[in-house]
């Protein structure tokens, strides 16, 4: 394992060549993609809070900070990362709190409020890192509004390590609502589900989350988030209580919601699959995967699948409804055998081998894993 | 012309009648403008200090003629611009001599909207406002608002990734874009997103949005639409001091309030709006911020309350809530009017456009005051407080002398200072022929030779839209090999413009 304690030694090992490198943060995403023996570059050095100020709404990081110490350090000043990202040990088995806002970035992480609130890309401003020439470059900006050059931000975000390595970030980061509630309907198959959280979605009820649960606490739960101040969030509900019948309050809603995120309601020992649709192809999409077990967030335009179908039958479902489905959990044959992405049809696949290589010239960020 | 642009190719300018006829084989009828009285209509964009009659128009109205056209531009090796509404404000489809100009407005249908998924599929040629008069009916809008909506195209907004002064809240163009049909320099046809909130693979939808017609040329773009708030209220607030301004702003933000619209005008642009419209503005302050909130009655008014009680601890010297529709839409008049109340008291005005760190905002209003007087031109100032956003508006006249290059110098100068303080050279006009020459000021010689790796990927020949964003044309063989060290510039005898 490498561990470089500056941006200097980092240029270094990468100019080097003796690649592939595996670039890594906490490690608790590990076990996401194809098992590899590149060399591991670990960048947990370059950690710490670069700096905040709470009134520009702007944070700059360095991408090794472990993401739970920038929720409390945003949660301190009345913020948050509006993305909801979240640690994937409870998911994927590991150690909690070891997931680095590096690591979150790359993997482009959002939690249910990116139905709303927008994705980690949508909140990423700028970074510096090393590409795969072994060269420290920067790109965006540390402003909230920025259109100078191209939007490398978004291009980094969810490149799984594969076209740089992000030293330090600077993130867009909102006030964190002062109130939260979750109105549920109860026993509602997954077509009227997907319905109804559209025409919550389409009201003015601005609800910030939307997730539909075959199987929880003893039946079918459809849940609506609203959050924001607390008089408005009492007239949004009541706008929500005059187009939808049968929804009531939920007394307590964090277990659902972190449930949610973190898909525990699904079994463990079946491969789970993670696949983005248009919401209104949700139930399409189960109806065509008779045995999988799954749930529903973002509305339904995020279903998150637990099932033993051949890879290529949940692959053919999703992009017959539309979506893609990446493999997130599996056992190491079956990682080592199935893509973790979707496969792009062969135009746009070489052009983003192009746009890999015009980062990193002789692939030293492929490690065999995606 | 102050602006250089790269040398035209004589040997392209010789095969004209042969292009000409090659564009007509595939776009016929009036889609194919070779006149010169024609051609002078696409010679400027929404920065009309620049002018440059194209080699030939070329209009498409499907998107296998723009394939066609690219494919065969891309053959023979001539270059091509693209261009929505023409209202870049940074130069950003200034057309080439040597180059085919391609006009998207006859792409302009809407294709499809989707109210249970809340998304729209339209053409590049339909204009901003389009859509959302599209879809108001069933109680939607398609939120980036920039100030030109009623003829900028959403070919453009992509291609510039627009903003709008509800962007604080509800994004640029980029976070409401969710997938585009985008036909590359040798005539594919991919897709980029689509209906779902993300797509497999490398974000390059993110990467095509802004990047100012260098990547490729968009046929089909899929946005969010979003439902109509219930209410919105506006305030009116003056202040007589920028500082406390300033200050009313970040307290407003760290008491957990992000509001729709927060903009700010100086002494300056208060009495040339006013002077103008007649919207009502109390004359006898330094700063007046509009605020606008919008969410259920009840949030507004909450929300009123409390920007009320910050204002006044700030000392605001006057306060006005909007009472009605029709109140918030003249608090409204005079800062949308910014740009034509400039028009009005000065023959021309060049309007910038850099994004500061929101506390720097005295400093550099007191330092582009200093500037103002060293060149001897006046300046007024429009901005997107909650953002910092600056719309600096340099007041000159193109009938004198020099004028116009000394409004140049100063504009620079500005964003030069923009830079300086932490922020950057553009907020979302973009960065065109205009800033382009800046570019160093931001960006290390590494960090632009990575962005102009990332264009050879998409265009290696630099046939679409060259001359715009680079300081320089790095040959995309040359730029593979290079290594920058030390910051030296390499290849010093490259043509640089």
């Amino acid at each position: 394992m490498l561990r470089p304690t500056d941006i200097d030694e980092l240029c270094e090992i990468v100019a080097g060549g003796n690649g592939p490198f595996r670039l890594r943060g906490g490690g608790s995403k590990d076990a996401i993609g194809a098992p590899s023996e590149a060399a591991v570059i670990d960048m947990r050095s370059f950690a710490g809070v670069v700096d905040y100020d709470p009134h520009e709404l702007v944070l700059t990081v360095g991408a090794g900070t472990p993401l739970a110490e920038i929720q409390m350090l945003v949660a301190s000043e009345g913020q948050m990362l509006a993305f909801e990202p979240f640690d994937h040990a409870a998911l994927l088995g590991g150690a909690p709190a070891q997931a680095t806002i590096g690591g979150v970035i790359a993997s482009g992480i959002a939690g249910p409020a990116r139905l709303s609130r927008g994705a980690a890309r949508d909140h990423l401003l700028g970074f510096t890192g090393v590409s795969g020439r072994g060269e420290r470059f920067v790109a965006g900006a540390k402003v909230v509004k920025n259109v100078t050059g191209y939007d490398l931000p978004k291009l980094i975000t969810g490149s799984w390590g594969r076209l740089a390595a992000i030293t330090e970030l600077t993130l867009k980061v909102l006030p964190a609502p002062r109130a939260r509630t979750t109105l549920v309907a109860r026993g509602l198959d997954p077509v009227t589900a997907v319905a109804i959280m559209a025409r919550a979605m389409g009201s003015a009820a601005e609800a910030s989350a939307a997730a539909h649960l075959p199987a929880w606490e003893g039946g079918a739960l459809t849940a609506i988030r609203l959050d924001g101040f607390p008089a408005s969030i009492r007239a949004r509900a009541e706008t929500l209580h005059q187009l939808i019948d049968g929804l009531y309050p939920l007394d307590d809603d964090t277990g659902l919601w972190d449930a949610v995120c973190h898909v525990s309601p699904l079994p463990r020992d079946k491969p789970l699959w993670r696949v983005v649709v248009p919401g209104r192809n949700a139930p399409a999409l189960i109806t065509a995967l008779p045995g999988a077990e799954w749930l529903f967030d973002w509305a339904g335009g995020l279903v998150w699948l637990a099932s033993d179908a051949a890879p290529q039958a949940i692959r053919s479902a999703a992009a017959n409804a539309g979506g893609h489905a990446m493999l997130i959990r599996a056992d190491a044959t079956m990682r080592a055998a199935v893509p973790a992405f979707h496969p792009q049809p062969t135009p746009l696949a070489a052009l983003e081998t192009k746009v890999r290589r015009a980062f990193d010239p002789a692939g030293l960020f492929e490690t065999g894993r995606f | 012309m102050s602006l250089c642009m790269p040398e035209p190719d004589a040997g392209v300018l010789a095969r004209r009648r042969e292009i000409v006829a090659a564009m007509r084989a595939i776009v016929p009828g009036e889609g194919v403008i070779d006149h010169p009285d024609g051609l002078r209509a696409y010679e400027a964009d929404g920065l009309t200090a620049y002018r440059q009659p194209p080699l030939v128009v070329v209009l498409p109205e499907t998107t296998e003629q723009v394939a066609r056209v690219l494919a065969w531009c891309h053959a023979n090796r001539v270059k091509v611009v693209p261009r929505g509404a023409g209202t870049s404000l940074s130069g950003g489809a200034l057309p080439l001599e040597d180059g085919v100009l391609l006009g998207l407005t006859k792409l302009n249908r809407i294709l499809d909207i989707d109210y249970a998924d809340r998304i729209a599929v339209v053409q590049p040629g339909v204009t901003n406002l389009a859509i959302t008069r599209a879809v108001e009916e069933q109680g939607f809008y398609y939120a980036p608002d920039p100030s030109s909506q009623i003829a900028c195209s959403i070919g453009g907004n992509v291609a510039e990734n627009a903003g709008g002064v509800h962007c604080l809240k509800y994004g640029l163009t980029t976070n409401n874009v969710l997938g585009v049909e985008l036909v590359t320099i040798e005539g594919e046809v991919l897709r980029l997103g689509g209906r779902g909130l993300e797509s497999a693979g490398l974000d390059l939808l993110g990467l095509v949005v802004g990047s100012e017609g260098l990547l490729g040329v968009v046929t089909e773009v899929t946005v969010r639409i979003l439902p109509r708030p219930q209410t919105a209220r506006a305030l009116l607030i003056g202040f007589a001091e920028i500082e406390t301004a300033g200050q009313c702003v970040a307290e407003v933000i760290a008491a957990g309030i992000i509001p729709a619209g927060m903009e700010m005008m100086d002494r300056a642009a208060i009495h040339a709006a006013e002077a103008f419209v007649h919207a009502g503005y109390p004359l006898d302050v330094e700063a007046l911020l509009i605020v606008e909130l919008d969410g259920p009655e009840g949030e507004c008014a909450h929300l009123i309350g409390e920007i009320e009680a910050i204002a006044r601890s700030n000392g605001a010297v006057s306060i006005r809530a909007s009472a009605s529709d029709t109140e918030r839409a003249s608090f409204w008049a005079g800062r949308k009017a910014a740009f034509p109340a400039a028009g009005r008291i000065s023959p021309d005005y060049y309007c910038m456009d850099g994004t500061i760190p929101r506390r720097r905002l005295p400093d550099v209003l007191r330092r582009m005051g200093v500037l103002s007087e060293q060149y001897g031109l006046r300046v007024i100032n429009v901005f997107h407080a909650g953002d910092g956003n600056l719309h600096p508006m340099i007041l000159y006249d193109a009938n004198k002398p020099g004028e116009l290059e000394t409004a140049e110098a100063f504009g620079a100068d500005i964003l030069r200072l923009c830079v300086e303080v932490g922020g950057v050279l553009t907020g979302e006009h973009g960065v065109g022929v205009e800033k382009r020459d800046l570019m160093p000021v931001m960006f290390s010689p590494v960090d632009l030779a990575q962005q102009q790796r990332v264009k050879c990927a998409f265009d290696p020949e630099l046939l679409l839209n060259p001359g715009k964003m680079f300081p320089e044309l790095h040959r995309c063989a040359e730029l593979g090999r290079m290594h920058v060290h030390g910051g030296a510039v390499p290849f010093p005898e490259l043509p640089r413009f």
